[in-house]
């Protein structure tokens, strides 16, 4: 119980940094200096201790909203395995769920983008329910095959004496995939810039400041790490999922870190590498995650 | 002959017929305390004592359809339910569309009867008799061949009530026109009777015969989720959103029928029983919320007497409650937890999930694909919502009469409220729900329940050994809220202070309705995606004073609808084209038809003498 709460805590603390490195890899590839790892922190505590502006178009939706999507991505962080798997959250929900926690704080962010009447917000919540309608058979279909291996959706399915699958391999990168749709990341969305036209997650959040900002923007690191966490764990499930010592739990935590951050060096690729999509074809990528995960199902099937 | 005096109505009153009945009541309780407020004022006393009757009768033939014992009573009744249903229809007699919508509804419904019919005298045939019992009985001696016939028949003929694609045309004409409850009842609750038909006839009378009809009701069941949620998506008249969104969720439901029929065909009891348990559970969810979301939109209506959505807005502010209500049934039906159509949906997921696992390779690949489907329409259909909710509710008013609206009556907020508490009451009793769903489908199935484990506040599914599955609805529940308490708690004590200003527009000096995002602009990267199927067109009008100067401008954007053109247009102009043919032969001259008797006669004592 309490490497669960440490665990919860270690991967709130970790959210903020994972972009930061991103953020940092593809500075540095463009042959820039780029910001300090650590600027998401700063920016946060900024966001928190400021005042905030709210329009006076908006409802309670608009309020409410932060905390739904805080807490939906915090909920998800519950149930993810990160370097221990046997957790309370088993008893909580299965692989499943997690579809279905992320796509209560993306409904609520969607009313809130309507609620302030401008277009933008509406532009974007409509891209952004677009994008994700596209993402979602991607996902159950990957955690299909994923949860095939091991005949349970259950959150053992991630962990496991080393499974290095073929079809969990293909599993992950449709996930990957979809990560890229759901962080809103390059070929899909972009997080850098705040041009109107192109923002899709940007755009529904725009009228948000202060500490209402700080919070959409922790849940989406949040959400980010809970992505990355699942794809590290279909890839190369966790090790130790029994009881477990200090140096086992550390053991865990020095891996856990290693997979996250070569994903993050992949992401950090994809974005510099790539272009954004036209909205349009960002639904073809999809189809090929969607593609990748029914033949790492038919794989799961054939026990590769 | 038939022995039409004979029959004595009798009652079967067993579990499956006691949970339609609950699901029956329940929806109608709710409508029957909301129509109180909802006819005040808008009817006369006279119409409104003929509609309670209607209502009323209404009622009464549904709950006769779900309990009788005997196929004849059970034709009568179904007869009885679509004619009184059709009246409730054309209700509001001054609008010319409601008799229009009548109409088609009346085709509609009756073809599907006649094939009903048929089957029913196919299954006499053999039986001798009107009974359920005796039917089924006789149902075994019925050759492979007759029993298929009999199973497309009672499929069309179930089907067209329960608004499976092709055969849903009429549901977006029917239940928008009838007054706001009677549509609550008819989509939450009438197009259910035919998943009843479905249950007791195809499963439990003339039970499953091969592999392909579960499989057929599958692929059925898919393409009405598609079909109806993206048809939901390009809809702009609140009910008829809602109305195809009846045609998804029926849809979700046949999902669980069917997957409980391919079980049952091998023999996978536990499985078959956990598929039949989901698929009423996600019926009576729907029941609830879409009667709930009708229930809404009836309010709207009557507030702005529109049901367009794109001259709403900002009615959150004008009509709270109602907008929370909305926001309730919304939320549920965009499966989101904890509330109840999450719990069916994700149900619904795992019966697929357990099923690819359990069944051989071809059909793994399949399942797998229905459940990715269906996680589409999920997704579809929230974005739906979130177009439904927001464009209606949110935001600033787009007309004059959004602005006046006002909160509905207190026996409407009644009305609505009460569903609204149920389904989070279906949403985190989902174990309690499940069991008692569980021994309803164990009674149609008579299959034993063993290795499926239940506690009371979490629900655990063992189908493989030692594989359990969780979802515990009130710890999802209360982890949220939790969370959302100690957020809010610290935002507030610890934060500096929210200032109101107005919206960001660029710099632009105000920022008016007509600035703000459109239901039609909402839906366009759906109609762009889905352009294949829906192949939307365009119009434009110019009006110029000279080549230089456009004085108006006129755009309009539809979607084509394929069944209507590529199927029921042909098969309409078939019927008008043999009629035109065939009427030449009455020319009205009365020797012409003397000839026709004779020549009649005559064929007849030649035919007499033949045979």
């Amino acid at each position: 119980m309490i490497f669960i709460i440490l665990q919860i805590i270690f991967l709130i603390s970790l959210a903020p940094l994972v972009s930061g490195i991103i953020t940092k890899i593809k500075n540095n590839l463009r042959l820039r200096r780029g910001q300090s790892v650590w600027q998401p922190y700063y920016n946060l505590a900024k966001l928190f201790s400021k005042d905030e502006v709210c329009s006076e178009h908006s409802s309670w939706v608009f309020k409410i909203t932060p905390f739904i999507v805080f807490a939906s991505s915090l909920l998800a962080l519950f149930l993810v395995p990160a370097f221990i798997a046997k957790s309370p959250a088993q008893y909580l929900g299965d692989l499943l769920l997690l579809v279905f926690i992320f796509s209560l704080g993306r409904f609520f962010l969607a009313l809130a983008g309507l609620d302030t009447g401008s277009s933008f917000g509406g532009m974007g919540s409509s891209r952004e329910m677009f994008i994700s309608s596209f993402a979602e058979p991607a996902i159950v279909m990957a955690f299909f095959a994923v949860s095939f291996n091991f005949g349970t959706t259950n959150l053992a399915a991630t962990c496991g004496p080393g499974a290095l699958k073929f079809s969990s391999l293909i599993a992950g990168i449709a996930l990957l995939i979809v990560t890229l749709a759901e962080t809103s990341r390059i070929p899909i969305d972009n997080q850098e810039t705040h041009l109107e036209l192109t923002m899709i997650h940007e755009a529904m959040a725009l009228e948000y400041s202060g500490p209402s900002l700080a919070l959409i923007e922790l849940a989406s690191y949040l959400k980010q790490i809970v992505f990355f966490t699942l794809i590290s764990a279909t890839v190369y499930p966790v090790v130790f999922c029994a009881q477990i010592t200090p140096i086992q739990a550390l053991t865990g935590i020095i891996i856990y870190l290693a997979k996250i951050s070569f994903i993050a060096v992949l992401i950090a690729f994809t974005e510099v590498f790539l272009a954004k999509m036209r909205l349009f074809r960002a639904v073809d990528f999809l189809y090929f995650s969607f593609v990748l995960a029914l033949l790492a199902l038919i794989a799961a099937t054939l026990g590769a | 002959m038939l022995n039409l005096f004979n029959t004595s109505i009798a009652f079967l009153l067993d579990p499956l017929s006691f949970f339609f009945v609950f699901t029956i009541l329940l929806i109608s309780l709710a409508s029957a305390i909301y129509s109180v407020g909802y006819l005040q004022g808008e009817y006369s006393l006279r119409k409104r004592l003929y509609g309670w009757v209607l209502f009323a009768a209404f009622i009464v033939s549904m709950l006769f359809v779900v309990t009788v014992n005997n196929a004849l009573i059970f034709l009568i009744s179904w007869e009885a339910m679509s004619l009184l249903s059709y009246f409730l229809v054309i209700f509001d007699q001054k609008n010319e569309k409601s008799i229009s919508a009548g109409i088609i509804y009346l085709v509609m419904t009756h073809i599907g009867t006649a094939f009903i019919i048929a089957s029913f005298l196919i299954m006499y045939k053999y039986s001798g008799s009107f009974d359920f019992a005796a039917i089924k009985a006789a149902c075994q001696n019925i050759p492979v061949f007759t029993k298929n016939l009999v199973f497309i028949f009672l499929l069309i003929g179930f089907g067209t009530k329960a608004g499976i694609v092709p055969l849903h045309i009429w549901l977006p004409y029917a239940h928008p026109q009838a007054p706001s409850h009677i549509s609550s009842l008819m989509s939450g609750v009438m197009i259910k009777t035919a998943i009843y038909g479905i249950i007791r006839f195809i499963i439990f009378i003339l039970g499953i015969e091969s592999l392909w009809w579960g499989n057929l009701i599958l692929i059925i069941a898919i393409i009405s989720c598609l079909v109806g949620v993206i048809y939901a998506l390009m809809e702009h008249d609140l009910k008829k959103l809602l109305a195809y969104h009846s045609v998804e969720n029926i849809g979700i439901i046949l999902l669980g029928i069917g997957a409980s029929m391919v079980f049952i065909k091998l023999k996978l009891t536990v499985l078959a029983v956990l598929a039949l348990s989901v698929g009423l559970y996600h019926l009576i969810n729907h029941a609830i919320f879409k009667g709930l979301l009708f229930l809404c939109a009836g309010s709207v209506y009557k507030a702005t007497g529109t049901g367009d959505m794109e001259k709403f807005g900002g009615l959150i502010k004008k009509m709270p409650q109602t907008a929370l209500a909305f926001l309730f049934g919304a939320m549920a039906i965009s499966a989101l937890p904890p509330l109840n159509g999450f719990v069916s949906e994700w149900l619904t997921l795992q019966v697929f999930f357990i099923g690819a696992f359990s069944v051989s390779s071809g059909l793994k690949i399949f399942f797998a694909i229905c459940a990715s489907l269906l996680a589409l329409t999920g997704g579809l259909a929230a974005s739906c919502f979130v177009k439904a909710f927001g464009i209606t509710f949110l935001a600033m008013p787009r007309s004059a009469k959004a602005k006046e609206a006002v909160e509905a009556g207190l026996s409407m907020k009644i009305g609505m409220f009460f569903l609204a508490f149920f389904t989070v009451v279906f949403g985190l009793g989902a174990a309690v729900v499940f069991k008692i769903l569980a021994k309803v489908s164990q009674s149609v199935l008579a299959g034993e329940l063993a290795p499926i484990n239940f506690s009371l506040n979490n629900f655990t599914i063992n189908i493989q050994e030692g594989n359990f599955v969780y979802l515990s609805v009130p710890q999802i529940a209360l982890i949220l809220a939790i969370i959302l308490l100690i957020t809010a708690t610290l935002i507030y004590l610890f934060t500096g202070k929210v200032k109101k200003y107005g919206t960001w527009n660029c710099g632009y000096y105000k920022l008016t309705p007509r600035n703000e995002y459109t239901a039609t602009a909402f839906s366009k990267p759906f109609r762009i995606a889905f352009g294949f199927f829906l192949k939307p067109y365009r119009k434009t009008e110019k009006l110029r004073e000279s080549f230089y100067h456009v004085k108006t401008f006129k755009y309009e954007t539809h979607t084509t609808s394929i069944f209507q053109e590529y199927i029921y247009k042909p098969i309409l102009a078939f019927t008008f084209g043999s009629a035109r043919f065939i009427r030449k032969i009455q020319p009205g001259s009365i020797h012409l038809y003397i000839a026709y008797i004779f020549a009649t006669i005559v064929a007849l004592i030649v035919l007499i003498k033949i045979f």
